[in-house]
């Protein structure tokens, strides 16, 4: 070594050993290698899908109306496209509120020894197979619910949603659509529950410190704290609604009638019911028509699953955009 | 505004661990008291006992009397929320609410008693509050921009026109100054002086200048050992606090011969 003006002069040390490629190192070529490969597989397999499905429904959507068994393929998938959305606004409905209540009460309210209990029975909700749903539906819920539609039907018929013949096994589209808020509960309130135990405790500090009471302080800070959190929740609960098959098959008297009210046994189908309950019966005809009504189905999945992670991704966005406003 | 603290026999306790024992002192009104003492003696723990923060932590429980100019603050018909209105706090870590515009952070206190209130009285209170703090010059022209779009000592600013928007009767400080630069830090300070005019102001800090330049009476807080409880060691005007001390204890720390 040399030293010239102040300047330590390098030029004869051996390199440092440490810094050069380690090439017996394979683990990070080998997981990234999989890590594409798995991300790459799922968009094969979502490509194929949905190839097979356009490929399929063709020759529905382009046929002349007099060629097919269910006539127009628009016309035949309308009554099933409304009562699946219809069931899962529904259901929405009423799950939402009920998780985020169960989930408040998880993280902010039960007492530790609690807390877990009841988290735990939500999320093994989860795991109960539709088909069994479908039987406490139909055998336990549906006749339970009959005297509450009677006395709906007769003291509130005036409501154009409690209007109509009443059903009498209460098979209707209420039923249906609680079955569903059932099902699609635990995968919002564990999701809500996952953001609000995240709020920054600091945040809620400072609203107690302010004076706020337990609710307020929820109000204040939790909630604004999760909304997009909730939102991407709902979205996926939606999701699961809006493909539910099993259940809203045993469940719902479902035809073709377009209708709001939600306690006769005239009902709209849903599409993925209707394909279950259609495809045993159908002939190579009507297969393509079934598919066709897959596919707007499938369609119908993809727009909300976007929306969800756009209105997601438009949080984490306002995020970024803060923090470089504060930095700039 | 602006009461006067005694606080009687106080043992604090986190479940069944003794974290700060026999504290008395009379915090007087209109003046800045200062905690001092090495970390871990429980300066932390006994502010957050002056407005019932404490009890938020699991297991958290105080013992003793806390007076605010004579009512109990711990009596079994009172209610923590009120308490809360009356005694404010700022942390150590600035934390205004992100999803709040400046304007609305100021307002958030206000926001939780009387929500119908007319807009020209709170952009009335927003003003005082911000001026009170320092702020409204800087902010003035965006207080719909969020909070926390500011930097960390106006962050810290705001946070003590948030609190000082409900106008209470005593402010806590906890380190408030810890995560701030030396000219917030200076700002701060000289606010805290301005602040003492209307309030009683209870400052923690570790930097021993800043209490002898903010304070008029200092504690001093000290621990024998890890797992022993902390304990009020001297109480005294600052002055006599950081030029001739009672206690041997008190003179080591101020003059940074600690252990
Ligand atoms: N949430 C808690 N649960 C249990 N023990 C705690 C809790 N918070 C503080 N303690 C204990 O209480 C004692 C006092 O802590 P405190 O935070 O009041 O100290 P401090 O003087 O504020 O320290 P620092 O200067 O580091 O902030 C310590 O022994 C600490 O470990
Ligand atoms: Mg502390």
């Amino acid at each position: 070594m040399t030293v010239t003006g102040g300047n330590v002069v390098s030029e004869d040390l051996a390199p440092d050993q440490s810094l050069l490629v380690d090439r017996r190192k394979l683990g990070d070529p080998v997981f990234k290698g999989f890590s594409v490969g798995s991300g790459m597989l799922i968009l094969v397999i979502l490509a194929a899908v949905a190839a097979f499905l356009i490929v399929q429904a063709v020759p529905a959507f382009v046929a002349d109306a007099a060629d097919l068994p269910y006539g127009n393929t628009w016309g035949y998938v309308a009554p099933f496209l409304f009562g699946t959305i219809w069931s899962s606004f529904l259901a929405l409905l009423m799950a939402v509120p009920v998780a985020i209540g169960i989930a408040l009460y998880i993280s902010h309210f039960a007492p530790k020894q609690l807390a877990s209990p009841v988290a735990f029975v939500v999320d093994l909700l989860a795991a109960v197979p539709s088909v069994v749903f479908g039987l406490w539906g139909i055998n336990v819920l549906a006749p339970a619910l009959v005297p509450i539609y009677q006395w709906l039907g007769a003291n509130l018929g005036w409501i154009p949603l409690f209007g109509g013949n009443v059903s009498g096994t209460g098979r209707t589209m209420l039923t249906a659509a609680i079955v569903l808020a059932i099902m699609i509960l635990p995968i919002i309130t564990s999701l809500s529950r996952e953001v609000f135990l995240r709020t920054p405790g600091l945040q809620e500090e400072a609203s107690f410190a302010l004076g706020a009471t337990r609710w307020e302080m929820i109000g204040q800070v939790v909630l604004p704290f999760g909304r997009s959190g909730v939102v991407s929740a709902a979205m996926l609960g939606l999701g699961r609604a809006l493909g539910e098959t099993m259940a809203v098959a045993m469940v719902l008297s479902g035809g073709r009638n377009i209708t709001f009210q939600l306690l006769t046994s005239n009902n709209p189908n849903t599409i993925a019911s209707n394909i279950a309950l259609a495809f045993p019966e159908a002939d190579s005809h009507a297969v393509p028509q079934l598919i066709a009504t897959g596919l707007v189905l499938f369609v119908i999945t993809f727009v909300v699953n976007m929306a969800g992670r756009a209105i997601t991704s438009g949080h984490g966005f306002r995020l970024a955009h803060k923090r470089a406003h504060k930095e700039g | 505004m602006a009461k006067r603290m005694e606080l009687q026999d106080l043992n604090i306790y986190y479940g069944n661990f003794l974290a700060v024992k026999g504290v008395n002192m009379v915090i007087e009104p209109r003046a800045v008291t200062a905690f001092i003492g090495p970390s871990g003696c429980g300066k932390s723990t006994v502010l957050r006992c002056l407005d019932r923060m404490l009890e938020l932590t699991p297991g958290g429980r105080v013992e003793g009397r806390v007076l605010l100019d004579g009512q109990d603050i711990y009596a079994p018909n009172v209610d923590p929320v009120r308490v809360r209105q009356q005694v404010g706090m700022v942390f150590q870590q600035p934390n205004p609410f992100p999803t709040m515009s400046i304007r609305d952070n100021v307002l958030a206190g206000i926001q939780l008693n009387a929500r119908k209130m007319p807009k020209a009285h709170k952009d009335e209170i927003v003003e005082r509050s911000l001026r009170g703090a320092n702020l409204w010059n800087e902010v003035k022209d965006r207080l719909g921009s969020p909070g926390n779009g500011l930097s960390g000592g106006q962050q810290q600013r705001l946070c003590i026109a948030r609190a000082i928007a409900i106008q209470p009767e005593v402010l806590l400080m906890d380190e408030p100054c810890s995560a701030l630069d030396p000219i917030s830090t200076l700002a701060i300070e000289d606010l805290i002086q301005e602040l003492k005019e209307n309030y009683t102001v209870v400052i923690v800090t570790h930097n021993m200048q800043q209490a002898s330049r903010v304070s008029d009476k200092t504690g001093f807080f000290n621990i024998e050992g890890t797992g022993k409880p902390g304990q009020l060691i001297e109480f005294d005007l600052t002055e006599k606090i950081f030029t001739n001390p009672s206690q041997k204890d008190t003179e080591r720390y101020i003059t940074g011969q600690f252990g």
